[in-house]
């Protein structure tokens, strides 16, 4: 039952607990208990909307930045990894095979703001020998969702 | 001076062939007219999914555009696209069709059903077929002069065909079954044992048995069993199958038919004449929905099946008896304990509470006392339908 409802908040965490209890054939108060102990277990971290900013008229500058990193003895990339982490204006950071080591996504309220997080904290750091920033220039789809709004396209409303 | 072509008295012979003026319009047809005239309608009337087509089907669709794919085909498919059907047929309804001259590549079902009754009906041969059914399988049969007899399937064997049922409509003039579980629009499927039955009363009686077995992919509970594949139904069984519902490919129209080399041979006849072949880009996309569309067809399966147990919760709790149907997207609930027929329920539930449900007499006279509903809607529509629903009842009650 857990999986079904991790399935279902995954498509829209502001499901209600009757529309999970009826889909998954649980009581709404099951639910609330199952999804509570997801909770407690660390396994949901949390609950966050997909915004398309285009349209809300806010301009945050996003940037997808390339880090290679010399991995420490003990510990591999965990440790530089688990540094970078903590800053705030990291929002999403990944370890990655290939031609680089970490991915990261940065965000902050202007281009400087991100570039001066990279000259002063990032490439700083540790272990961190170079980085390659590609700022965001457009969004067409985030966790799942596409941004552009197809035309209404409405079926049938009674059909055989 | 010009004659006036509408003058009355300019009288002419009739236009319009007998058996078609007889045709009567589908009821479906009048409801749909009626919800249209409103605003703010939840509807629980329709008949497809509510998925769009799988992205990987579309641009295979329009991929086969981008490449200047767009001459006629062979009128019976392209080859790749029969091969794999037959593929997908062995493997998933074990019986086996040779793509040569055993498979026909159809414009949906539906075509494959005409032109299956045009090749196999003389006038005046009868076809039994089970309502409530899907409303074009008696016009169908009249089009192609068929008499057309329905065998009533009950709510108390869960709209399963009765054997003895069957056998007691058959006559000298008996020549096609027509058999359609998961069922359109009940939801029935046929317990196997009830299925072997009915394949020894065919063989007993030398009909051919038509299935449209369109909404076998959306099974809920145990393993479909194509009547196909029992003994001795191989060489007396037209097996038709498409795309539309287990793929999202209505607006495709596409699909197929399987069966004996007689009557492939026949049905292509009368296809290549009326019909030429279908649409090349919708072959094209039909057969990456072979290869590549199993996945999200479970996917689009277990939303169903979850919303399934939805509404069937939901309209027991309301007051509204209803089975579990096992297959297809239909659940239909008995709305007997109202005291209203089937058409007025539906059309004051429209009018008080905005909710279009199909009344089940316009699947035939033994509809009388159901509605459809079709849970192929968000589940949210089908929450909030449920408690206008129960508002209904209520209001119903108090009156």
């Amino acid at each position: 039952m857990k999986a079904k409802i991790l399935n279902l908040l995954a498509e829209n965490a502001r499901m209600s607990l009757a529309e999970i209890a009826g889909r998954v054939g649980a009581t709404p108060e099951e639910v609330k208990a199952a999804i509570h102990s997801l909770e407690e277990e660390g396994v949901i971290r949390g609950y966050k909307v997909i915004l398309n900013e285009s349209d809300l008229g806010v301009s945050k500058v996003r940037a997808l930045i390339e880090v290679k990193v010399t991995p420490r003895r003990d510990g591999g990339f965990d440790q530089v990894a688990e540094r970078i982490a903590r800053y705030p204006e990291v929002t999403d950071l990944y370890l990655i095979s290939g031609g680089f080591d970490l991915l990261l996504m940065v965000e902050g309220d202007s281009l400087q703001d991100v570039a001066s997080f990279v000259s002063a904290k990032l490439s700083t750091i540790d272990g961190v020998i170079s980085t390659s920033t590609g700022f965001m220039l457009k969004k067409y789809k985030e966790s799942g969702r596409i941004m552009q709004n197809d035309e209404e396209y409405e079926r049938l409303k009674v059909c055989p | 001076m010009m004659k006036n072509m509408n003058d009355s008295k300019c009288a002419h012979r009739e236009f319009v062939a007998e058996h078609v003026k007889q045709l009567p319009k589908s009821g479906i047809r009048r409801f749909f007219d009626l919800v249209n005239t409103m605003d703010d309608v939840i509807s629980l009337g329709v008949g497809e999914p509510d998925f769009v087509t799988p992205w990987t089907i579309r641009e295979t669709g329009i991929f086969s555009l981008e490449k200047g794919h767009t001459s006629y085909t062979s009128n019976l498919g392209t080859p790749a696209l029969r091969r794999e059907v037959c593929r997908y047929v062995e493997k998933n309804y074990h019986v086996s069709y040779n793509p040569d001259n055993e498979c026909i590549i159809t414009i949906g079902v539906s075509e494959a059903l005409d032109i299956a009754m045009r090749a196999l009906l003389n006038p005046g041969d009868e076809v039994l077929y089970t309502e409530p059914c899907f409303v074009s399988y008696p016009a169908e049969v009249r089009m192609a002069h068929g008499v057309p007899v329905p065998v009533e399937t009950r709510f108390e064997d869960e709209f399963a065909l009765d054997p003895e049922m069957l056998r007691a409509k058959i006559t000298p003039k008996t020549r096609v079954l027509l058999l359609n579980f998961p069922c359109n629009p009940t939801g029935a499927v046929m317990p196997v044992d009830k299925l072997r039955k009915v394949a020894e009363i065919a063989i007993e009686h030398d009909l051919v048995v038509i299935t449209d077995e369109i909404y076998s992919e959306l099974l809920y509970e145990g393993e479909h069993v194509s009547i196909a594949s029992l003994p001795g139904m191989r060489e007396r069984t037209l097996f038709l199958h498409g795309f539309s519902k287990a793929f999202a490919m209505t607006g495709w129209r596409i699909g197929y038919a399987c069966g004996p080399r007689e009557i492939i041979d026949a049905m292509m006849k009368v296809h290549q004449y009326a019909i030429m072949c279908a649409s090349t880009m919708a072959q094209e996309a039909a057969l990456e929905a072979l290869r590549n569309g199993e996945k999200e067809m479970a996917r689009m399966r277990d939303s169903y099946c979850e919303r399934r147990n939805l509404i069937v919760d939901g309209l027991n709790r309301i007051g509204l008896e209803c089975l579990l149907p096992k297959g297809a997207f239909y659940a239909f609930p008995s709305i007997r304990s109202t005291g209203l027929d089937s058409t007025e329920f539906a059309e004051q539930l429209l009018k008080a509470e905005r909710v279009a449900v199909v009344p089940g007499v316009a699947f035939g006279a033994c509809g009388e006392g159901f509605v459809r509903c079709c849970y192929a809607t968000a589940a949210s529509e089908i929450m909030e339908a449920l408690d206008r629903m129960g508002r209904f009842m209520e209001s119903l009650k108090q009156q």
